[in-house]
């Protein structure tokens, strides 16, 4: 068994700081993003009203097709789509990339640049780099894979939200998503320093298990595809709640929602994600399973963990059946994928911490 | 195939007409029951509610698991815990309500499957769906025109197209041959709904399996102490637990002999001080009475099999060995006495009963410190898991063990309320503190105990499992068949070619998806290219571009040329 390196272990946590101090600011360009974006937004509808008024004809003679929509006050984006049923949904057919004043429902990148979400990502880029140093030196200082109790899982897991965040947002543009992910970021690596910190160690003999790299690994990545589709539904309910009011010929309120697509397309992206986070899901369950053979002789035993885990598989089973059940798409399985989050949030907070049962090594409280 | 499932739903009466249930009959009100349980709202809400009922079993202590926590519990509670006994909540798996959330929702799945099924297989041996009238109405449209002189005219163009699509791996049909618009329909996807059926029969296959293997395996504990034995009979298990299946002459008869438990702990990281970071027990193992001895290792997470059983390592601690003679001086009890740990630093509660000696039984309780350190009031305590200042700590009793009436004791407690204590903190005798080597006289003659050493004990948990096989079997195939369905694209294509009066060859296509499919655009521009490659067309960029929206230019310039020709 390697001897515990003092120095990476000091290092990784002197490079756990400068990541968090990185987010924090990362964290702030994407709220100034958010705030000069809706001043765009309100800028370029009052141009867009004031040329809607003088060139009306031109535009019907040229058939933009986007007359009347500022009467609702919602140009360009293409609100009406709502999910009514899975007959109107959409196969591939997308909207196209943000114009800048509205949010492309595609989710590509559109023409118009934004300065403050640039630096937001640039900054994102950094502080990641230097988180996955701190995870990769709390690795080396412990001789092993850095993910055996909750602060690590924590990090680590801080770690994977943030690369699986700018590892889409080089096919997506959910830049829109940037305070709300990074914002989660910042709470588990503090949360991880704060409340969870243990010094680096070796692991307890039930964790020593080639099992621990392959199934721990695997949860903390769908939960990270669990993290950003939580975001999205619940950036979803806020939509389809705007969407709503503006059909009803209320005025919109929220104009940083421009930033946000559809709520239609939101629920398309976040299955999609969902999907890819359900099986490996599938696979954390299996894995386990396998692990909870070889080391306490039965693959099932209803061990609070346990039980948790298959409550999240079967919320977000049921969140899969929804999406194919009449009156349940759209709201409704947002909803289920929310809770099935919240269930996967208190499977790692609450169980970890205040449940006992075979899977308490998590280092916390001893 | 998510359209089906809504058609199903949509083809429904609607819900008022369900309300006149005395006019359906009893075949009738069967058949409404039948389709309600198999409708996927019944599904999703069985779904949720098994999750729902999966929750308790997390709340409060389960007797599968932990009866010793249920005992507490009751205790503990003694107006809430009969109520909730009643509700089965201390066995929630195997509670009559849970067991039916999940028959139903199986039942649910097999009335789901089998029709869904049977609609599949007729699918697959089915041509593709006729060609539709307006193909720029899909929700994928693209033409590609062949110019005049290239000796392609609109047959060639539909086989060659036939070819581009069945080198795609879609199944082809080509009709219309020899009318002014001959055209293609293509099918490809099939196995996403094959993946969706065996994903879920697998489900019901895992179900299967696990209950199988609770009913044919069989489980026993067992603690040995450094130099004993395990034969593996019936009598040699601590406890034992048999599924329905079980049938004694299934043991074989192999024996272990734990040789030495070696334990390390961690002396290293100030702030895991003492933690424990390898246990490693080593064996000599003999398949049979007469078979030959083998050395063997056992680890945790590292089981060892022997006999069609797997031996785990799944708890240890300290076995004080002790001597004991009675007041006449015989040797009463001499032996490991196996002491359970309470807590990280192996503060274990001991328990010794010497039903032998004479005139009076004995009985000792109190801890085994591995390392003793003494607080400033003079209490002893446990600090350090490793043996560097072992110390036993008795209070002794004389009287009756009340063993000798048949009624099974627990060893690891003592029943005092027959006896008398003659040693204790309290009493005039004050306790019994013994290090290894020392001893002690009893007061009033009633002999003496002496600490002789240490041993270490290991818990072995043995198994066997026949059904866990195929629960692997059924969940990997039920992978498989959720990867299948959920990343699989059932599309279908259509090919309508017509020769231009000016010598050109108009080709269209359409493409449509059978459910979700955001790669739909992607194909729609493979198939352009394939298309265009086949018939050497330059291929325009406006094609190209899998993002065109519906209304846009290129559809309605395409849109006059062919649906000029078409209606
Ligand atoms: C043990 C219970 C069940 C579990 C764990 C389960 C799980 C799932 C999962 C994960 C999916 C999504 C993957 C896929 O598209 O294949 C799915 C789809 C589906 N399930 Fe189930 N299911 C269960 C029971 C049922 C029942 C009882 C029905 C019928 C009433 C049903 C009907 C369907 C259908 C029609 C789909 C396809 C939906 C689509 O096309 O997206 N399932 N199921």
């Amino acid at each position: 068994m390697p001897t515990i390196n003092a120095g990476f272990a000091l290092l990784s946590e002197q490079f756990m700081l400068m990541a968090g101090l990185a987010y924090v600011v990362a964290f702030c360009a994407y709220a100034w993003d958010l705030v000069t974006y809706s001043k765009t937004v309100r800028r370029g509808l009052a141009v867009d009203s004031a040329a809607g008024t003088v060139s009306a004809d031109a535009s019907r003679l040229v058939g933009v097709g986007a007359s009347g929509a500022s009467d609702s006050g919602a140009i360009g984006q293409d609100l009406g789509a709502g999910p009514l049923d899975r007959g109107v949904r959409p196969s591939s057919k997308t909207h196209s990339g943000s114009d800048g004043i509205t949010a492309g429902d595609s989710m590509r990148y559109g023409k118009e640049k934004r300065r403050a979400a640039r630096i937001a990502v640039a900054i994102t880029v950094v502080a990641a780099v230097v988180h996955g140093l701190a995870v990769l030196f709390r690795g080396l200082a412990a001789g092993r894979v850095p993910w055996g109790n909750m602060y690590e899982f924590c990090t680590t897991g801080g770690f994977t939200v943030a690369l699986i965040f700018l590892l889409v947002l080089t096919r997506r543009d959910l830049r829109f998503l940037g305070t709300f992910v990074i914002g989660l970021v910042l709470v588990m690596i503090t949360a991880a320093s704060v409340a969870f910190w243990t010094p680096a160690g070796h692991l307890v003999p039930a964790l020593q298990s080639y099992w621990l790299i392959i199934h721990v690994s695997i949860a903390v990545m769908s939960s990270s595809l669990f993290t950003l589709t939580f975001a999205m539904s619940v950036l979803q309910l806020l939509q389809s709640r705007r969407e709503a009011s503006i059909a009803s010929g209320k005025p919109d309120k929220a104009l940083v929602m421009r930033l946000v697509p559809n709520a239609l397309s939101l629920e398309n992206m976040s299955y999609r994600i969902n999907g890819i986070a359900f099986v490996g899901w599938t696979l954390t369950l299996m894995f386990g399973s396998i692990w909870a053979e070889k080391a306490w002789g039965r693959f099932w035993g209803w061990d609070t963990k346990e039980v948790w885990t298959f409550v999240i598989w079967v919320v977000y089973a049921g969140y899969l059946h929804a999406r194919a059940t009449r009156g349940w798409t759209g709201t409704r399985a947002a909803w289920l994928s929310i809770v099935g989050y919240l269930c996967v949030v208190f499977n790692f907070t609450i169980v970890n911490v205040y449940f006992s049962g075979l899977h308490s090594y998590a280092g916390v409280g001893s | 195939m998510r359209d089906d499932s809504v058609q199903e739903e949509q083809g429904k009466k609607p819900a008022k007409d369900d309300v006149e249930l005395p006019r359906l009959g009893w075949v009738g009100m069967l058949r409404w029951a039948w389709r309600q349980l198999t409708s996927m709202r019944t599904a999703l809400f069985l779904l949720l509610l098994l999750a729902v009922a999966a929750v308790p079993g997390s709340l409060f202590p389960q007797r599968a698991s932990n009866p010793s926590n249920v005992t507490q519990y009751l205790a503990d509670h003694p107006a809430s815990g009969p109520i909730l006994d009643w509700f089965r909540l201390f066995d929630v798996y195997s509670s009559p309500w849970f067991a039916a959330i999940y028959l139903l929702l199986f039942t649910s799945l097999v009335g789901c499957v089998l029709p869904r099924a049977k609609i599949h297989a007729k699918a697959m041996r089915s041509a593709p769906p006729r060609t539709p009238k307006r193909l720029s109405r899909l929700a994928e449209y693209g033409t590609v025109e062949i110019p005049a002189g290239s000796g392609v005219d609109a047959e060639q163009a539909v086989r060659d197209a036939a070819a581009v699509l069945k080198s795609r791996r879609y199944r082809v049909d080509v009709r219309d041959l020899g009318t002014e618009r001959p055209s293609v329909g293509a099918e490809i996807g099939f196995l996403k709904e094959v993946g969706n059926l065996v994903f879920h029969v697998s489900i019901l296959g895992v179900l299967a399996a696990v209950a199988y293997s609770g009913l044919a395996g069989y489980s026993g504990q067992r603690v040995v102490v450094e130099g004993e034995t395990f034969v593996n009979t019936l009598v040699g298990y601590d406890t034992f637990t048999p599924g329905a299946y079980f049938n004694s002459d299934r043991l074989s008869p192999y024996s272990v002999t734990l040789d030495k438990l070696a334990v390390k702990y961690d002396r290293e990281s100030p702030g895991h001080y003492g933690q424990p970071i390898d246990f490693t027990a080593t064996l000599t193992t003999k398949d049979g009475p007469d078979a030959g001895a083998r050395q063997q290792v056992l680890k945790v997470n590292d089981p060892v099999s022997l006999g069609g059983t797997n031996i785990y390592l799944v708890g240890n601690g300290y076995a004080p060995v002790v001597t004991v003679k009675d007041g006449k001086g015989n040797v009463a009890f001499q032996g490991p006495v196996v002491a359970i740990p309470t807590d990280g630093a192996y503060t274990s509660l001991i328990v010794i009963k010497v039903p032998d000696s004479k005139p009076k039984q004995l009985g000792f309780v109190g801890f085994f410190l591995p390392t003793a350190l003494v607080d400033d009031k003079g209490v002893s305590y446990g600090s350090d898991p490793d043996p560097f200042n072992p110390q036993l700590n008795l209070n002794a009793y004389t009287g009756d063990l009340g063993l000798d009436n048949g009624i099974p004791r627990n060893v690891y407690t003592l029943d005092t309320s027959k006896m008398k204590q003659i040693n204790g903190r309290d009493l005039k005798a004050g306790g019994i503190v013994l290090a290894p080597g020392q001893s002690y006289k009893l007061p009033d003659g009633n002999g003496t105990i002496s600490f002789d050493g240490i041993k270490r004990f290991a818990a072995l948990d043995i198994r066997h499992d026949p059904g866990q096989g195929f629960v692997l079997v059924f969940a990997v195939l039920a992978l498989a068949g959720l990867m299948s369905s959920l990343f699989l694209n059932r599309r279908r294509v259509w090919i309508r070619t017509g020769n231009h009066p000016d010598g050109r060859t108009m080709v269209e296509f359409g493409l449509l998806a059978r459910g979700e499919d955001h790669r739909l655009a992607g194909e729609a521009a493979a198939i352009s290219k394939a298309l265009h490659a086949k018939w050497l067309v330059p291929l325009d960029p406006q094609v190209e571009d899998g993002n065109r929206t519906p209304a846009n230019r290129s559809d309605a310039a395409a849109g006059v040329t062919m649906s000029s020709k078409d209606q």
